[in-house]
């Protein structure tokens, strides 16, 4: 297998590629950012470049590579702005899509790493998500609009191209001990913000498992759409609980005026797709990817109890992710020079 | 009054078709009925059953703190809620039954009422006498409303409050194998006057009856006679209903005797519940769609059924209070 992977620099990017390395039918392994990669990595070939359309056909063309694994889809709008965001997920899905769907083109596989904010969160909802099925209120923001909009092109490219196997993972809300989401950070405070008299159903999902199931979609031919996400539910009072954080409420009318102070005083930032999950939550049925035959490591409640212990750990040893800084003259000696001895060649 | 003893000669599997034996079904002859739906094809056509299993709680409950399921519904919450209705439903409404028998013990099952005061007595009386007598949880269906009000949205969640969504109704049904209640007067049953008092409402457009039929379960009548007197709407004004964004604004009598108290508390009417006989529907689960005519057919006889059954219990019914 020949791989490419986009948002090498995310920590989502970094931590796939370290895993996909372990794998003995991966030869090649292509990575892709703007920004260097988060973990040391072993024989991943990183390429700084951004989502333009020439390079990435360049890049796609003299690789040769067969699967796509496409996690560059921002979905933290806490961290990116919109322009950015709309940038990276319509603009660099779109020149990605265009790329592998060229002429000669070797992609046979097409693996997106979509989130299950494109549901959206409202009164009218179903209680549970099922792949097919559209959310029920407009978007609001840019986050879920682009979400959207990538979700459309990625269906005209199966739509395009039957040859290539497409695989859209929708991931619920991520905790972990490395892995920051408007939730792990809102749970990190130390009161915890709620939106009084709402108590919404949630899900999460382990950062192993989001790896995992990555993995899974590469070695295994599932085309389709999944939605990922830690079996069982919880409430968030109950979150708040295991994690042994108090909770401040904010008032039930007005939510977005009223988190608008704690985004300027930089104590936490919640975008309003996070208070309409706060307020309406989102539960999505999660049967389909089983069925096709992918196991969980981590209940939503299990996911939440592991976040709780780090978040332990954290409290007495302080910040524990892993430093790591990428140098590219060593990257490149290590890869590439004459005098290391490298097995099997 | 205590209720009677489920009967044990009922055989399960006739009450029960469609859920377990869709095998035997598809190896069975076309029944008389098969005629009667218009839009089945000549050719049968096997049913798109999608055979999923039920998908249980995964076993972390040690790990948990609270027990709200993914419904939302918590069974410590509800069997509070229980405690502290009791009295109210012992000694103020004295909610007396009358065919419980007809309610399976286990298998979903979609309980269909009429529905009526201004807050609704009702839902919570079916509600606390079902799970009382059998031990079941009852999930209700309600507007989407609740879900929008802060505390008691949450409250309501816990104690067995679902959207009515239809994949909702069809999953709590099909795959979780659960009772639910369902008003198909909605409000408009509640924010009647007092004068049309047991006179029921349109039904909706039927959609509970395509949920069962999809879900493959029987639908259950269940006539309510003491809430209308409960809570009666004297009069309603549209202005303040369209300012306030409710669905009706009521003035009603409990509030003209009571003042302020008037808005939550209800009068001490008897109240007396028949549960009628389960109607079956001898269409495949799982379909595309149903016949609207079918659909609109069985609709109108539960309704029919359900009046009857009011009309018969007011007819023997002494005094509203006694």
């Amino acid at each position: 297998m020949r791989i490419l992977v986009t948002g090498l620099g995310t920590f989502w990017g970094s931590r796939l590629a370290q895993a996909l390395e372990a794998l003995d039918d991966v030869e090649v392994i292509v990575g892709l950012d703007t920004d260097e990669p988060r973990l040391p990595l072993e024989r991943t070939e990183f390429v700084r470049a951004d989502s333009d359309y020439s390079i990435l056909q360049r890049i796609v063309k003299a690789t040769r590579v067969d699967t796509i694994l496409h996690t560059h889809l921002l979905v933290d709008s806490t961290e990116h702005g919109t322009r950015r965001m709309h940038e990276v997920n319509v603009i660099g899905t779109m020149n990605l899509l265009a790329a592998a769907g060229a002429a000669g083109s070797t992609v046979r596989k097409l693996i997106v790493k979509s989130s299950t904010l494109i549901y959206g969160a409202g009164k009218r909802d179903p209680y549970f998500f099922r792949e097919e099925m559209e959310r029920t209120t407009p978007p609001r923001t840019e986050v879920e609009r682009s979400l959207l909009e990538t979700s459309a092109f990625v269906r005209d490219f199966a739509v395009d191209n039957p040859h290539v196997i497409v695989t859209k993972l929708r991931f619920c809300n991520v905790l972990g001990d490395d892995i920051s989401s408007p939730f792990s950070k809102a749970l990190r405070l130390p009161i915890v913000p709620e939106i009084m008299g709402f108590d919404p159903r949630l899900q999460f999902i382990h950062e192993d498992d989001i790896t995992r199931a990555l993995v899974f979609a590469t070695q295994n031919d599932v085309p389709g759409v999944f939605n990922v996400a830690g079996r069982g539910t919880m409430p968030w009072s109950e979150v708040c609980r295991v994690v042994g954080k108090r909770r401040v409420p904010l008032p039930p009318v007005l939510t977005n005026w009223a988190a608008e102070p704690l985004r300027m005083a930089r104590v936490v930032d919640l975008p309003p797709e996070v208070l309409d999950l706060l307020r309406y939550g989102r539960v999505v049925d999660t049967r389909a990817f089983r069925r096709a035959g992918f196991e969980y490591q981590y209940t939503t409640a299990a996911t939440v109890n592991a976040f709780a212990r780090s978040l332990r750990l954290e409290g007495v040893i302080g910040d524990n992710n892993p430093s790591y800084r990428y140098q590219r003259d060593v990257e490149t000696f290590f890869r590439h020079s004459p005098a290391v001895h490298r097995e099997g060649s | 009054m205590t209720p009677p003893a489920d009967d044990p000669t009922a055989p399960e599997a006739e009450r029960r078709p469609g859920v377990l034996e869709v095998e035997e079904a598809e190896i069975l002859d076309l029944g008389p009925a098969e005629a009667a739906t218009p839009t089945r094809a000549l050719v049968r056509v096997p049913p798109r059953v999608t055979r999923e299993l039920p998908d249980p709680e995964p076993p972390d409950r040690e790990i948990r703190f609270g027990d709200v399921d993914p419904w939302g519904r918590s069974e410590r919450m509800r069997s509070l809620a229980r405690r502290l209705y009791d009295p109210l439903y012992r000694y103020w409404f004295r909610v007396e039954w009358e065919g419980l028998e007809n309610i399976p013990v286990d298998g979903g099952a979609l309980l269909v009422s009429n529905h009526a005061a201004a807050i609704p007595s009702d839902a919570p009386a079916i509600m606390h006498g079902i799970e009382t007598e059998l031990g079941r949880p009852v999930y209700g269906l309600a507007e989407y409303l609740f879900r929008d009000l802060p505390g008691v949205g949450t409250l309501w969640a816990r104690a067995g409050g679902v959207t009515a969504h239809p994949d909702n109704a069809y999953r709590l049904l099909k795959e979780d194998q659960q009772l639910v209640l369902v008003f198909p007067e909605g409000t408009k049953g509640t924010g009647k006057l007092y004068k049309d008092r047991y006179r029921l409402a349109r039904f909706g457009r039927g959609g509970f009856v395509e949920i069962a039929m999809r879900a493959g379960v029987p639908i259950i009548p269940i006539a309510v006679v003491g809430a209308e007197e409960s809570m009666p709407i004297l009069f309603k004004s549209r202005r303040l209903a369209n300012l306030t964004g409710m669905p009706y604004f009521p003035v009603t009598a409990n509030m003209l005797m009571m003042g302020p108290l008037g808005l939550v508390a209800y009068l001490p009417a008897k109240f007396r519940i028949r549960v009628l006989p389960p109607m079956h529907f001898d269409v495949d689960p799982d379909q595309e769609r149903y016949s609207r005519a079918r659909v609109m057919d069985a609709a109108e006889s539960i309704r029919g059924t359900i009046q009857d059954a009011l009309y018969d219990m007011l007819r023997t019914r002494r005094s509203t209070w006694w």
